[in-house]
């Protein structure tokens, strides 16, 4: 394997799996934009692989199976998002308890579902895409899901940045005060964002249950969820540097296990701890260059806003 | 045996305990109401807990356990269980422990290596209720230990691989570095080389005995170096959907997952806990048992090879079978000498057999295994 060769293995392995946590990552990020701080996401995934898994098992199809985990995940995070915005509920205890929720209904759901095989993603190459220099193997021989993943990045980052309604969101969570004295409607933009942010939590566990790792197991996503919040927040909530943070951990990930398989004497400790320490490293330096456009979190994260309350 | 490891990453891994201690208590699902309440039990009914330190559905090690349960409960209409999972290791299992006793369980068994002091704390008060901790080394008069020879079963999965792989370079996805699976990967060793002098074993850890994630990530890994035969001995079957998916083979753990990975499957070293669970709550019933340790292993029908899939060629399945045979019958002794430490020290010498206390403390690699323990 040379050099040219073994990067594009690395960096293929990367993109692969840095998607759960870029999906999870960019509905995370859209509802932070407008207020709403989601530490649910950990449970919203696993309530998206299991009803991904199970669509997909009984439907026959994997796009029943990525259908059902949308709509189920983003069914459950209406149980986040309408006490946090109608009733004003804490939202760091709302959200934890929607990990301790969205897990126990998983496992108990579940049950029946492991040891099952359902369709699943399977590698699609694009074609002429996947026979550009490097790009083509890292980015075009993956599957669906992947594709999906950037296209949304692109939607996302275009949403947030060009588009009025983004530019409207994102004033929900910076001054929702002035976002209603222009006659935006707060809450239901708050909603309509933690919405979203469970339906990318969903698609983000149908990755996992549908395409990475094809089957059902209790407690599967392995922490990723948080992972995907703290992305966010080392991000300074720009999409792309949250992409470049998803694929760079991912990479990261898989690295420490080449290190091992080519046989190098490392510290597994210390191999284990790379993708976090790269990860937040290179965020930092990011931050600092003239990327450095946005990095501070929406001024309203994570409080509530009540018109007759006046700060 | 650590099996909660969540990587956290985050502002709030402060109340990560708080949760995952909610949680688990969330997942405790006790199969049926405990009749304890209602009235002294009957005495006919042998009330049986079972503590698991993973959830049921992690298709693995507390998977295969809670299937010896359910067969239990078919084999003797006299047996009651329930069972807990996801239950902490440490304090919070000696209050769930405590629970069991006074609710008037007679036996109970603890699945995972780091219940044992809370065993043994809890046993002391509760002389009447007997308890069985796998894979510990304490005891007492109602405390017995009990664990599986996998080595065994690991020894001929290795000698499938030796056998089939064209490289000679397999690959084995291992968990934590504890001398069970240090013991489990140089068996696979011996018995890979036992077919193929020449063939190495490439080690990758992936610190977790759960995350189908990582183990898959370990599992590429191990391809992309060159490895064409993929073991593993973590819980999930990742690591056969990653060879599947490659072209490569591969062997599965702790129960038969052929089903994920139809073209790569070979077999899977696998316990049945059955064989332990039967005998046991018949001795208890009968008030023949006796504290004692058990380390059996293939000829108990504890430890078993899942059957070999049609990839392994007839002749193959023959030399296994009579491996097989060879090891039920005590004439193979699996880390039997000569063979060599990974540094070229000998270990054993012709005809010299290491005591089980040698094997349970056993923490070098042997002679072909590529990669280092993690000190």
């Amino acid at each position: 394997m040379d050099a040219l060769n073994a990067a594009e293995v690395m960096a293929a392995a990367a993109v692969a799996s840095g998607t759960p946590i870029l999906l999870a990552g960019l509905g995370e990020l859209v509802a932070e934009r407008a207020g709403v701080l989601n530490l649910g996401v950990e449970g919203m995934m696993l309530v998206g692989a299991l009803a991904g898994f199970a669509g997909a098992h009984l439907g026959g199809n994997v796009w029943v199976g990525l259908t059902c985990a949308a709509l189920a995940a983003g069914l459950f995070a209406l149980l986040h998002a309408l006490p946090v915005v109608l009733f004003r509920v804490d939202q760091v205890v709302s959200g934890l308890a929607m990990v301790i929720l969205g897990t126990g209904i998983a496992s108990g759901l579940g049950r029946g579902f492991v040891g099952q095989v359902a369709p699943s993603f399977s590698r699609l190459p694009v074609p002429w895409l996947s026979e550009l220099p490097f790009l083509g193997p890292v980015f075009f021989r993956q599957d669906m899901l992947v594709y999906f993943s950037l296209l949304l990045l692109l939607l996302v980052s275009l949403f947030l940045g060009r588009s009025r309604p983004g530019l409207e969101l994102q004033v929900c969570g910076e001054n929702p005060a002035l976002a209603d004295s222009a006659g935006l409607r707060v809450g239901l933009f708050r909603v309509l964002a933690t919405l979203w942010g469970g339906v990318m939590a969903g698609l983000a566990g149908a990755y996992l249950s549908l395409a990475d790792t094809p089957s059902w197991v209790d407690g599967m996503t392995a922490g990723r969820g948080w992972i995907a919040i703290a992305m966010v927040i080392f991000s300074g909530w720009t999409p792309w540097r949250l992409a470049l943070g998803a694929w760079l951990f991912g990479g990261m990930v898989a690295v420490q296990f080449h290190i091992q398989a080519l046989g190098f004497d490392a510290n597994v400790y210390i191999l284990k701890m790379l993708p976090y320490v790269c990860t937040l490293l290179v965020l930092l330096l990011a931050s600092r260059g003239p990327w450095s456009r946005f990095m501070g979190a929406p001024a309203a994260l994570g409080r509530p806003y009540a018109r007759e309350e006046r700060d | 045996m650590f099996r909660h490891l969540f990587k956290l990453f985050t502002l709030f891994s402060s109340l990560l305990p708080a949760f995952m201690m909610l949680s688990s208590c969330a997942g405790q699902a006790p199969e049926q109401a405990s009749p304890g309440s209602e009235g002294a039990p009957t005495p006919q009914v042998l009330k049986v807990a079972f503590l698991y330190v993973g959830p049921v559905g992690d298709a693995g090690w507390s998977w295969a356990y809670d299937q010896a349960r359910k067969d239990l409960e078919q084999q003797f209409p006299w047996v009651e269980t329930t069972y807990l999972e996801s239950v902490p290791e440490g304090a919070g299992a000696e209050r769930v422990l405590t629970q069991l006793a006074e609710k008037g369980y007679d036996l109970v068994f603890a699945t995972s290596f780091g219940y044992m002091d809370p065993v043994i704390q809890v046993a002391e008060r509760y002389p009447g209720v007997t308890f069985m901790h796998c894979s510990g080394y304490k005891r007492a008069a109602n405390v017995g230990t009990y664990f599986g020879r996998m080595y065994q079963a690991k020894y001929l999965a290795g000698f499938i691989a030796g056998s089939m792989s064209e490289t000679g370079k397999l690959g084995y996805v291992a968990p934590h570095p504890i001398p069970e699976v240090i013991r489990h990967i140089n068996a696979f060793n011996l018995g890979a080389r036992a077919a193929n002098p020449l063939a190495t074993v490439n080690v990758v850890w992936t610190n977790s005995w759960f995350d189908p994630g990582k183990e898959k990530e370990a599992a590429l890994a191990l391809l992309d170096a060159g490895a064409d035969i993929i073991a593993t001995g973590a819980d999930s079957a990742a690591p056969l959907q990653a060879a599947q998916g490659r072209g490569a083979l591969a062997m599965g753990y702790d129960s038969d997952g052929r089903q994920f990975a139809p073209q790569a499957f070979l077999t899977a070293p696998v316990w049945d806990w059955s064989v332990i669970y039967r005998e046991v709550v018949q001795q208890v019933r009968n008030g023949t048992w006796k504290s004692s340790d058990s380390w059996t292993g293939m000829e108990s029908g504890l430890v078993k090879l899942a059957p070999l899939s049609d990839l392994v060629p007839p002749e193959l399945q023959e030399a296994v079978a009579q491996k097989q045979e060879a090891i039920v019958s005590g004439e193979l002794k699996v880390f039997a000498g000569p063979w060599s430490w990974q540094d070229g020290s000998p270990a054993f010498a012709q005809g010299e057999l290491p005591t089980d206390q040698q094997l349970l403390a056993m923490n070098t690699f042997a002679q072909g295994v590529v990669g280092a323990v993690p000190r």
